[in-house]
């Protein structure tokens, strides 16, 4: 089925996963909760993932494939820890804002 | 086949199917309905139509024209979204399942809207995905009777799906393949005597993905997030109209949806529990429609088991639910999986 | 067909991104996440990656940001405010994100110049079959350490969570550590 080509330049994947990544970034430097800078940090995995994966296309190298699937189950196990260290914080502290947690113990 | 025909055969195929679907739902109402009466020693419903044949449609006009309220307090957004997460992943899963023999000319394939590769992984990614219906209603209904039940809800989903994932893996194993069409043909040979629940002896995977399945559905005797008896009505409390119909919806066609899987994982499918002994027929009609008819009567007894099991079971407590979801159904799971491995790699 | 796609999805993409960037509740960020999430798993898709563009949406957009929401819930997090440290992020962090995006986009896009004869023999691999049976193929046969690896690191990272969640035993911890994972 012609239609099914694919005809998109790989540039574009490429700067899509850069731009994510860079949002990513800005979400980590502006955003003062604390869930979702820890959002924003995966973002910043996805838009490495995409890149990871557009290149896989190009090259016919599966194993970036593989790569972005220990990313993502590196990430889920960063989730659940990270997010039972938030949920320690947040009993601990009564606050998500990150700015108000500037203290190394609990 | 160029890009037209192709769009255009494809919404033909969603059309019909959707619309099928959502009869099955309407009906699946309506057979619970009956048979929970039988069970509870009534009749059912009985008065609209020949042998109440007609509720289903009375009913979804009665919730058409109810007044659609939606409390001050809520969080407006997620509120709208919730109902529509919900039925458009019930309504999804069918997509990807394969309802009768392959055939149509020229590789257009009429008994299923789309055979992928990893089709078995879309209705589990599909069912996931489903939770934040659940979750959202829960939330942005701002009642703390629905945020209870939103919060058990995605406790018991998340812990459910691990159990639900293992259970199937033996069967994947078995066919080697998640493309729906392949599991199913490796259980066609001889009939009853080579599905996976029976000749591929995966009885106990089928126990665990039966138990799963009613927790993911939030069926009894799991149905937690919307135990009346605690919970009001858990995450559609603040629900009315349309759009408490769209949850309803969504848990038949969820219903729907885990019964054509477990039909076409563990109960051979489309194929003829005689399996090659009733050989195909002279009539082309037939051998299009058999296959039909018997996936329909198989998924048909799973959601009579369904209703049976409703009708039968009282509900569990919720510590009783997490600790059969990890402490049991998981390890037994697991041993599943391993005791397929030892028995595929000795063969 | 696939451009149109890639336009639809990558504008969902981005929009998705700025629209988590730009809303001060977290469940609305985390929705905006998922998103984010679901376009990316098409775009997995029209680069022949469908088994990641399945774990994808069942990883991410089904249990790591379900666990988001889910702490969302439990805690009822509510706005986040301004505050001054935002502002300050805000200012200096804007040109330095520029400053890496040009970057990251030459490197990329430079990169993307190189063939396969730059890279050396091995890395690419012209095995025939579906996605999925390559995948497994090299994932089973040459990578089977790291992923028995990863396997470990999941179980670490469930014990602690349950550890971290219920570290406080007075409260209701053994409650929320069971529903953590």
């Amino acid at each position: 089925m012609s239609f099914l080509q694919h005809d998109v330049p790989l540039n574009w994947y490429l700067l899509l996963s850069a731009a994510l990544f860079s949002l990513g970034v800005v979400g980590f430097l502006i955003k003062r909760n604390l869930i979702t800078v820890f959002m924003s940090i995966e973002l910043m995995l996805n838009a490495v993932n995409l890149s990871f994966v557009a290149f896989a296309y190009q090259w016919h190298a599966v194993k970036g494939q593989i790569f972005v699937f220990f990313v993502m189950m590196v990430a889920a196990a960063e989730a659940a820890v990270g997010l039972a260290i938030i949920i320690a914080v947040f009993r601990a502290r009564a606050t998500l804002a990150v700015d108000r947690i500037n203290l190394m113990k609990l | 086949m160029t890009i037209l025909p192709f769009i255009l055969w494809s919404l033909l195929k969603v059309a019909v199917v959707t619309v099928v679907m959502l009869m099955g739902i309407a009906y699946t109402v309506l057979l619970e309905r009956k048979l929970v009466g039988r069970i509870q020693n009534r009749w059912g419903p009985s008065r609209v139509g020949p042998f109440g044949l007609l509720q289903p449609l009375v009913d979804g006009a009665k919730s058409f024209l109810k007044e659609d309220l939606i409390p001050t307090a809520v969080y407006r957004p997620l509120y709208l979204l919730a109902p529509i997460i919900s039925l458009g992943c019930a309504l999804i899963s069918i997509a990807v399942i394969p309802f009768g023999a392959s055939m149509g000319p020229k590789g257009m394939d009429l008994f299923e809207i789309s055979n992928l590769n990893v089709g078995l992984l879309v209705i589990l990614a599909v069912t996931s995905v489903g939770v934040y219906g659940i979750a959202l209603a829960g939330w942005s209904s701002n009642n703390k009777y629905s945020l209870l039940g939103a919060l058990r809800s995605s406790a018991q989903l998340i812990s459910y799906e691990l159990a639900l994932g293992l259970s199937l893996v033996g069967v994947v194993l078995r066919a080697g393949s998640l493309n729906l069409r392949d599991i199913v043909n490796q259980q066609a040979t001889l009939g009853m005597a080579t599905w996976n629940i029976f000749g591929g002896l995966q009885f106990i995977a089928f126990f665990i993905y039966l138990m799963a399945a009613f927790a993911e559905t939030n069926r009894s005797p799991f149905d937690l997030p919307e135990a009346e008896s605690e919970l009001t009505g858990g995450y559609h409390t603040e629900y009315s109209s349309m759009k408490f119909a769209m949850f309803f919806m969504a848990e038949y066609g969820n219903m729907i949806n885990v019964g054509c899987v477990a039909t076409l994982l563990f109960l051979g499918g489309w194929t003829s529990p005689l399996g090659n002994l009733m050989g195909p027929f002279d009539n082309p009609i037939i051998n299009a429609v058999l296959p039909i008819f018997w996936f329909v009567l198989k998924v048909f007894c799973f959601l009579c088991l369904y209703v049976w099991v409703r009708g039968t079971l009282p509900r569990l407590r919720y510590d009783q639910l997490m600790n059969f979801g990890w402490r049991f159904l998981l390890p037994l799971a697991m041993l599943n999986i391993v005791g397929t491995s030892l028995w595929l790699a000795y063969h | 067909m696939h451009l149109i796609l890639f336009f639809l999805f990558a504008g969902l993409c981005l929009a998705g991104a700025i629209n988590l960037l730009l809303q001060t509740h977290p469940i609305n960020s985390a929705l905006s996440l998922i998103v984010v999430m679901t376009s990316l798993a098409v775009l997995y898709l029209l680069l022949g990656a469908e088994f990641l563009a399945i774990a994808q949406i069942i990883v991410y957009a089904g249990a790591v940001m379900v666990l988001f929401t889910f702490v969302v819930m439990l805690l009822n997090a509510g706005r986040e405010e301004r505050t001054l440290g935002s502002r300050a992020g805000a200012r200096v962090g804007f040109p330095a994100v520029a400053v890496l995006l040009a970057v990251l986009a030459t490197v990329l896009l430079h990169a993307q110049g190189l063939t396969a004869a730059h890279l050396g023999a091995g890395l690419t691999d012209a095995k025939s079959g579906t996605n999925l049976d390559i995948l497994s193929q090299v994932l089973f046969h040459e990578l089977l350490l790291p992923f028995e690896v990863t396997s470990v690191l999941i179980l670490i990272a469930i014990l602690g969570a349950v550890a971290l969640a219920r570290a406080d035993g007075s409260k209701t911890g053994g409650a929320e550590g069971t529903a953590e994972k």
